[in-house]
């Protein structure tokens, strides 16, 4: 991980900064105000969380300079966004800066310098004016150097801060970092120091942070920029740790400690810890070797721009390289247009041309789907620049493969999948027409019929999509259509497909496992040559399934009684105390870089069609390198959500005294939540569980949850504009990581603190994922309670709208999509467990239990019917 | 007597406080003609329209309309002062009657208020109103010059220090910077506040109010209302919160933001709903308390009233459905580094 991955760690823009930047001295120093604004914006949009405005310069009037600059950028709102860092040595250019900043800002710096007395009054212009102050480690001796006047120095400061009632939050130490590897022996300990102090200052001055500035560390070795920025990486490994919260850094200018040259990390950590006498004389000496190594690496990485353009065009689709494709396309475009071309040629030429070798490799598994979505984004950039070019020459579209109509259907609103098969479609030359998530039968069938549709595609992720998908076909059938129905997403299946949908409909159905199999259907179902023995053999196939599923003669259902005789028997000597906190616990916005650091990164892969175990799959022979550039994205893209606090985690969990009735629990405030029994006929030994059986009759607790991850969609719609499908699809399968991680976190503050069966329990994140832990979190909709319509009774009880801003639809599906909610199992003999198929008995005697009529219980159970 | 500030804070612990409504409206009511707006003053421009000056020419009528506020129940009123600095006070060419008009202001309503008081037993209260001004140090007026400001933050400062200084002299409790398009004007105006009490050796705590300008909830100097907080939240203000802007039904997602990390008693005062199309304000007494109560109800608010519309109906509307609802409870907010740019920055621990 790189360092500055951290949350904790504050990332302070330094090219706005005279002394730090000779650009950005440049176009000071020529007026050029509205270049040096840029600077300011693309530092922002690079990440900087905070940035830093220097102007000391001999030659510049710098209040004058400040006050200009600080006013510009006010009037940008992309930049003024983020907090200022007014960087002066000199108090009254500080001060004159202070004058123009709206919000707060950070004041860098004062020192005692100068002596107490001016320390002190310029700490309460601070105050006044509302400003976070960095104090340098500086007395009225000088610059603290060892560890033990850094200390001694800070702990003065505090104490006279604290003495004016300074807030101790708004102090941030710079406890000065020098330069090592000099030469001079007294040099050695400087980085050492520095992390030492830093730890002891953070004991003795509760709530103050730290800052650096890194360039110092690595003077000696100018020059060589490898070498440098390992230092610099290998520093914040250690400095981080020990209470560094910020430092004034070029994000570009730092490694990731575990993709530094062995070698050179091992000699930059004997450096900087001091590990060995002779440190210094071997990164010298090793440091040669490193020189020069980037140029030759950015050599190599540019020559494929002096390619022509239309080999460039083919390596920007393979490589799924956007920085220069919107360039390459109008040159492409000027080219046809001189020899009398029409713009069309380039979607026609290179562009396909492109994206046909793209789908070989695609299809040889030589390439992977992350790989394809990006491609995919720079084919759209392409198209979108020469959209206009074409509609003004009032030409006819490039000629689609054939024309599909995709959607979520109602009352789901899941749509990776869906996004990845339309994705990979438009790859290979089809037309998509995508109507989103929530689309009614009505209007998926009118597109159909408007715009001439070769193929109708259905996406669901929730059960009761699997009967609204029934609908469709339904409506299809009656409607007299008879294009292709494809069927895919997480709970559809081939024999729910034979079954129950392949029967509504006289056109063909087809399940569609994944998104590398949509190619291959949609070509055979729209070629002239096989079309009709793919259908014929599709049916054949489906019919096996349908007789399959007769003649096999499911296994046996015990009648609902004997089920219930044969229940689980959970010792209730054993089950959980009383929740140590009772009642209704909210939170508004749950740490996302602790989230971060209990992912399930598994699921994540798959969503990809990555197949393999994280961490494992890193490595893969076959899809490791795809998977690490994912992973790689996936990490830039959680840096920013974290840093630029793109997604709230809103949650809230719940207990409740209840007892056991029969199959039912039931709350004390009067809530009854009746649950389904296995009635599968079992071997001997086993037990036919209910939920129920987990509650003891004579008095117990109950728990419930739910998590939402909130705030992607402005986001989702930058991307879409964008013709972004890659970032689309990756920040929605990141926020699905944020809400299971969330649900698991929840879960564990919840047996060790609120509910605190588990005071003691210690376990690592694999632990966890492997869940192994006692109790259990089964989510209404899943096969231990497989109703998806107890939803909205957990919803109630938890008031889940407000408490975590979750709304279900009329499917019972969760909004925002990325979201979780289950109820919480204590006793330690709580498992889990699938229900799997009941019996028409149990589906009445749970109808009346719930009270509601036995079609609607038929409807919301139907994959556990026959 | 306790002070102000202890009398205050124990009864916002107490129940949700009343503030007083708007005055343009009230002032409207009473048709008053140039010759009532200048009175005797030997004015060069026309000052129908210049209400702060009513303080001086027609005390009868501000007087009338604070003692209509505190009957319809109010705990706090404001003074009549809202332009009454230099800045403001330019467009009517009457710089020159600033400490007059503020020093006059204060003591109608301290009049007021404290016959209230004495009517019934019940402590009332004077905040000072100072308005945003006509001027704007975050904004360049010319869209080819962004770097352009009218006005510097010490000449801003100076005309607030000014309008400060009579407020306190004429007898303030409080000093209320509200209707705040301009954070930065609003950093001027605390910084301005805070010297005139330390001056006046007298302690008269601040209080500050935020308004919004376009359906994004942020003010015209781009800034949300936690961002607004963070950069006041040095100057401890009594209370922060949301005048003017739109209807009280719009103004409670900003309130709710607001009121989760807060720890100063929150005020809000909407306008009476928005305009119609004659640029009136027809939003019915009951209605705004209607509104009104749906945040109330949520525990968001320690002092409610009405801005721009609103009457003393309106407050006593108002005071009739807040009597016995719980107060908003100052949570504690934890330990941080709050910074701000346009939008909030909180370091972690």
């Amino acid at each position: 991980m790189n360092a500055l991955s951290s949350s904790r760690f504050v990332n302070v823009g330094e090219r706005t900064n005279v002394t730090g930047s000779a650009r950005f001295k440049k176009l000071i120093m020529a007026g050029d105000y509205p270049a040096a604004v840029e600077v300011a914006r693309q530092q922002v949009e690079n990440g900087a969380q905070i940035i830093d405005v220097n102007m000391d310069e001999g030659l510049l009037d710098s209040e004058q300079a400040m006050t200009t600059f600080l006013k510009l950028i006010a009037a940008e709102p992309d930049i003024a966004r983020v907090p200022v860092m007014v960087d002066s040595s000199r108090w009254d250019v500080i001060e004159a800066g202070l004058k123009c900043v709206s919000g707060k800002p950070i004041v860098n710096s004062i020192s005692m310098k100068e002596g107490e007395a001016q320390f002190l009054d310029q700490a309460r212009k601070c105050m006044a004016y509302g400003a976070a102050v960095v104090v340098m480690a500086f007395d009225e001796t000088g610059q603290a150097d060892t560890k033990e006047r850094k200390v001694e120095i800070c702990k003065r400061a505090y104490d006279l801060l604290m003495g004016i009632g300074f807030p101790p939050e708004d102090i941030i130490f710079d406890p000065n970092v020098f330069a090592v590897a000099t030469g001079i022996e007294e040099h050695d300990r400087y980085a050492l120091d520095f992390i030492e102090a830093v730890k002891e200052i953070r004991e003795a001055c509760p709530h103050v942070h730290f800052s650096g500035g890194l360039s110092n560390l690595s003077f000696s070795f100018r020059g060589n920029e490898p070498v440098r920025r390992a230092m610099h990486s290998v520093f914040l490994y250690y400095a981080i740790p020990a209470g560094l919260d910020m430092a004034i850094v070029n994000a570009g200018q730092l490694d990731v400690y575990d993709t530094i040259d062995p070698v050179l990390r091992d000699a930059c950590e004997d450096v900087i810890l001091m590990r060995r006498p002779d440190a210094t004389e071997r990164l010298i000496d090793l440091a040669e070797s490193f020189k020069g190594q980037d140029k030759a690496a950015e050599k190599a990485a540019e020559e494929w721009r002096g390619w022509d353009v239309s080999r460039r065009l083919e390596h920007a689709l393979v490589k799924g390289i956007d920085l220069h494709v919107v360039d390459d396309t109008e040159e492409a475009r000027l080219a046809v247009a001189e020899r009398g071309g029409r713009p069309i040629e380039v979607i026609e030429g290179p562009l396909m041309d492109g994206m046909n070798t793209v789908g070989d490799l695609f299809g040889s598994g030589k390439m992977f789907l992350p790989q394809v979505v990006k491609s995919a984004r720079v084919m759209k950039k392409a198209v979108a620049h020469l959209i206009p070019y074409i509609e003004a020459e009032k030409e006819e579209g490039a000629k689609a493969k054939g024309k599909i109509v995709m959607a979520t259907v109602k009352g789901d609103v899941h749509d990776i999948g869906k996004n990845i098969v339309g994705v990979v479609l438009q790859c290979n030359g089809y037309e998509v027409i995508d109507l989103g998530v929530m689309v009614p039968w009505s209007a998926i069938l009118d597109t159909a019929r408007e715009q001439g549709a070769d193929i109708i595609g259905l996406s669901g992720l929730i059960t009761p999509s699997l009967d609204e998908m029934v609908t469709v076909a339904e409506e299809m059938k009656r409607a007299g259509m008879d294009i292709p129905l494809l069927i895919g997403g997480a709970t559809t299946s081939k024999v729910h497909t034979a079954l129950r949908i392949d029967p509504a409909y006289d056109g063909p159905v087809i399940h569609v496992l994944d998104a590398s199999r949509a190619v291959g259907v949609a070509s055979q179902l729209l070629s002239d040559t096989q079309r009709d023995r793919f259908v014929e053999n599709t049916a054949d196939d489906y019919q096996k399934v349908r007789e399959a599923r007769e003649g096999k003669g499911q296994s046996a259902l015990l009648p609902l009684e004997e089920a219930r005789e044969n229940g689980f028997a959970a010792d209730m000597a054993e089950k959980a105390p009383s929740p140590a906190q009772p009642g209704v616990h909210v939170f508004d916005d749950w740490d996302l870089t602790d989230l971060r650091q209990h992912f399930d990164w598994t699921p994540f892969f798959r969503a990809w069609e990555l197949a393999g175990t994280y961490p494992a799959i890193l490595e893969d022979a076959v899809v490791g390198e795809s998977a690490r550039s994912l992973y790689a994205d996936a990490q830039a893209m959680l840096d920013r959500i974290v840093e630029e606090k793109w997604l709230t985690a809103r949650g809230v969990a719940a207990f409740w005294p209840c007892r056991r009735e029969g199959d039912d629990v039931l709350l004390d405030n009067g809530t009854r939540l009746p649950f389904l029994r296995q009635q599968v006929k079992k071997s001997r030994d086993r037990a036919n569980f209910c939920l129920a059986d987990f509650i003891d009759p004579a008095g117990d607790w109950i728990g419930g949850f739910a998590v939402g991850i909130h705030g992607s969609e402005p986001h989702l719609e930058r991307f879409k504009a964008a013709h972004d499908d890659y970032s689309d699809i990756l920040l929605k399968a990141l926020a699905d990581r944020f809400a299971e991680a969330f649900a698991e976190r929840l879960h564990q503050h919840v047996r060790t603190q609120l509910w605190g069966y588990a005071p003691g329990e210690q376990l690592t994140n694999e632990a966890l994922i492997r869940e192994q832990y006692r109790g259990i979190r089964p989510a209404p909709g899943y096969p231990a309670c497989p109703d998806h319509s107890l939803k909205p009774i957990l919803f109630d009880l938890l008031d889940a709208g407000t408490n975590a801003g979750i709304t279900l639809t009329e499917s019972q599906a969760m909004l925002p999509t990325a979201a979780v909610s289950g109820f919480y199992f204590a006793h330690p003999d709580s498992q889990y467990f699938g229900v799997a198929r009941i019996g028409r008995d149990q589906l009445e005697d749970y109808a009346a239990r719930r009270g509601m009529d036995v079609t609607v219980a038929e409807r919301w159970l139907r994959p556990n019917l026959d | 007597m306790n002070s102000a500030e202890a009398d205050f804070r124990a009864a916002a612990a107490d129940r949700i406080l009343v503030f007083d409504g708007g005055y343009g409206t009230s002032i409207q009511k009473y048709g008053l003609t140039e010759e009532d707006y200048r009175g005797d003053l030997q004015l060069a421009k026309d000052q129908k329209g210049n209400n702060d000056l009513l303080c001086l020419t027609r005390p009868d009528v501000i007087g009338a309309i604070h003692t209509a506020y505190l009957d319809a129940g109010a705990d706090m009123i404001e003074t009549n002062t809202f332009s009454s600095t230099r800045i403001a006070m330019a467009d009517y060419g009457c710089e020159h009657l600033v400490h007059e008009i503020n020093i006059a202001a204060a003591r109608l309503a301290r009049e007021a208020c404290d016959a209230a008081t004495a009517g019934d037993g019940r402590r009332r209260y004077v905040t000072g109103s100072i308005g945003p001004t006509n001027k704007t140090l975050s904004l360049s007026p010319d869209v080819n010059d962004p770097g352009f400001r009218e006005v510097t933050f010490d000449e801003m400062k100076a005309t607030y220090r000014e309008q400060c200084d009579a407020l306190i002299e004429g007898g303030v409790d409080f000093l209320l910077v509200e209707t705040c398009f301009d954070t930065l004007n609003a950093k001027a105006a605390g910084l301005a506040a805070r010297e005139a009490a330390a001056a006046s050796g007298r302690d008269v705590p601040l209080m500050m109010s935020f308004t919004i300008t376009d359906m994004s909830g942020r003010n015209l100097s781009g800034h949300t209302v936690t961002a607004f907080w963070y950069a006041l939240r040095h100057l401890k203000p009594l209370t922060i919160g949301i005048n003017c802007a739109f209807g009280a039904d719009k103004m409670r997602p900003y309130l709710s933001e607001l009121a989760k990390d807060c720890d100063a008693l929150i005020l809000a005062y909407p306008n009476a709903g928005l305009p119609n199309e004659l640029g009136q304000y027809d939003e019915l007494p009951e209605r705004t308390a209607d509104l009104i109560r749906e945040w109330v109800g949520e525990g968001l608010v320690n002092m409610v009233g009405g801005c721009c519309g609103t009457t003393p109906a309106h407050i006593a509307a108002i005071a009739k459905m807040v009597a016995g609802m719980p107060p908003r409870n100052v949570p504690p907010i934890s330990v941080r580094t709050r910074l701000a740019g346009l939008e909030p920055f909180t370091m972690a621990a």
